[in-house]
């Protein structure tokens, strides 16, 4: 794997997270798939992209609240499962927890961001207070460039130190591929579902819709 | 929207800048902080309608008026746009700047709560739903990112695009567009369907990520209904995706020790 389209991919993802364009090309479903692609398997990536979508689901990007950030997050989670071709048992495990762990240093990362952009502002504010026209330019455009930065690096440090730690621990794995992807699923459906209670209940007719939705999805799975 | 008077006739914002305001307002939260929110942001989205001031840029006139868009603004950055149309509108009109300055801080509650929920509550939720129910109807790559990425991106450009337009056609007089249907009857649609969605596509989607044979779907439905239990209990006081890390990490601990 090389670095620099890495760093690039998890730079522009980081990016629409927040600050550019919001096109949500940046949530887990889109961007793992992208980065599996860029590893050589996107079907891997879709597969960690879906799993980390289910856990996505919970935290949406409310205003100032601080939450995870997907975007080089599942860059990262997408690579780690890329990477190792044959899908060993506790490879989607292991993609889903590194996932989850730069997606935690990820909404730290943006925090800091905010703050330095604060900092960045204040530092002008007399001329923001004039009207300048170069001051009110150069802030977003260093914000923006920060942004890009961040994501970039957040997505490199964060494949350097959970390679080695991916590749010790699937030697050690037992091989059943099925308990290891049932737990996965089991423990991403369970915020699914726990998101979208308390994203729906409270919307009238939801409950009876989702248990008709949930029927005819069980009816399907079983016929399938 | 058509039901609403527009502000006595003024001529269109040249092409040229409505395609520049409209490419910046993707970048609106560019330099998002916690004292000025998305202050600079309005001041970077609306420069280039200020620059039809007489004099052009750097005017006292233009200057007083990107002074007063770069402070302290709060509003979901889709629904910004109306508040940049309509600032641009406003200042262009040349209103009172203690009438702009009310206006302009009027508008960030009701843009922000109504996008909040008619997006981030249900659009968005919406739209992955759909993508993940694709996904394990057994969509390939390109179809279940085509119908993400086209869906969810139909719905958020259209929303740019109306908001710039109805801001600039209203002006101060834009609230009465944030009482259309599609804002106040439209989270509880969404809502309904994304329940429908979460039902239809979660066992699916489960089915396909689990692979062939399906070994332990029965376990992991189980499980899932033990789990979001437990979550929804937990709301407010801990985040699912925080125990869904904890509970990972201790399966690979227990995995590799053991």
């Amino acid at each position: 794997m090389v670095y620099l389209p890495l760093a690039l991919l998890g730079g522009v993802l980081g990016l629409d997270v927040v600050s550019f364009p919001q096109a949500m090309v940046s949530r887990p479903l889109v961007a793992a798939t992208l980065a599996g692609s860029l590893a050589g398997d996107s079907a891997g990536g879709l597969l960690v992209g879906a799993t980390l979508e289910l856990i996505a689901l919970e935290t949406l990007p409310f205003g100032a609240s601080r939450y995870p950030e997907w975007g080089s997050a599942a860059v990262v989670g997408g690579v780690l499962y890329a990477g190792h071709e044959a899908h060993p048992g506790g490879a989607l495990t292991i993609a889903v927890f590194g996932a989850l762990a730069t997606a935690w240093v990820g909404g730290w990362s943006m925090v800091q961001l905010r703050r330095a952009n604060g900092r960045w502002a204040a530092r002008h504010r007399e001329e923001i207070e004039a009207g300048s026209r170069r001051a009110v330019m150069w802030l977003q455009l260093l914000g923006l460039t920060a942004d890009l930065i961040r994501g970039a690096a957040l997505t490199v440090c964060a494949y350097a130190v959970l390679k080695p730690i991916a590749d010790a621990c699937l030697a050690l794995w037992p091989p059943d591929v099925h308990l290891a992807r049932a737990v996965v699923v089991a423990v991403a459906a369970s915020v699914t579902v726990g998101a979208a209670w308390n994203l729906f209940h409270a919307v009238r007719g939801a409950r009876w819709v989702f248990v008709g939705g949930l029927v005819l999805g069980l009816i399907m799975l079983l016929e399938s | 929207m058509s039901a609403i008077p527009s502000s006595p006739a003024r001529t269109p914002l040249p092409r040229r800048t409505r395609i520049d305001v409209f490419l910046r307002l993707l970048a609106i939260q560019g330099s998002w902080n916690y004292e000025s929110l998305s202050g600079n942001g309005v001041g970077f989205c609306i420069e280039p309608a200020l620059r039809l001031l007489p004099g052009g840029k750097n005017t006292p006139v233009f200057n007083a008026a990107l002074a007063r868009e770069s402070t302290y603004f709060n509003a979901h950055p889709y629904l910004a746009s109306i508040a940049v149309g309509a600032l641009a509108r406003a200042e262009l009109d040349g209103e009172p700047p203690e009438r702009i300055i009310r206006f302009r801080n009027a508008l960030c509650g009701p843009l922000g709560s109504v996008g909040d929920r008619l997006i981030w509550a249900g659009w968005l939720p919406f739209c992955s739903l759909v993508a993940l129910a694709v996904f394990g109807l057994g969509g390939g790559v390109l179809v279940v990112l085509a119908t993400f990425l086209g869906l969810y991106n139909l719905g958020h450009l259209w929303l740019r695009a109306w908001g710039l337009r109805t801001g600039w056609r209203l002006g101060l007089r834009v609230a009465p567009a944030l009482t259309h249907p599609v804002f106040r009857s439209g989270p509880i649609y969404i809502g309904r369907l994304a329940a429908f969605a979460t039902g239809f596509g979660l066992p699916l989607a489960v089915g396909r990520i689990i692979g062939p044979g399906r070994i332990y779907t029965g376990e992991v439905l189980v499980a899932v209904l033990a789990g979001a239990a437990l979550i929804v209990r937990l709301h407010g006081r801990v985040e699912g995706w925080r125990l869904a890390l904890v509970a990972l990490a201790f399966f690979v601990l227990l995995s590799v020790v053991a």
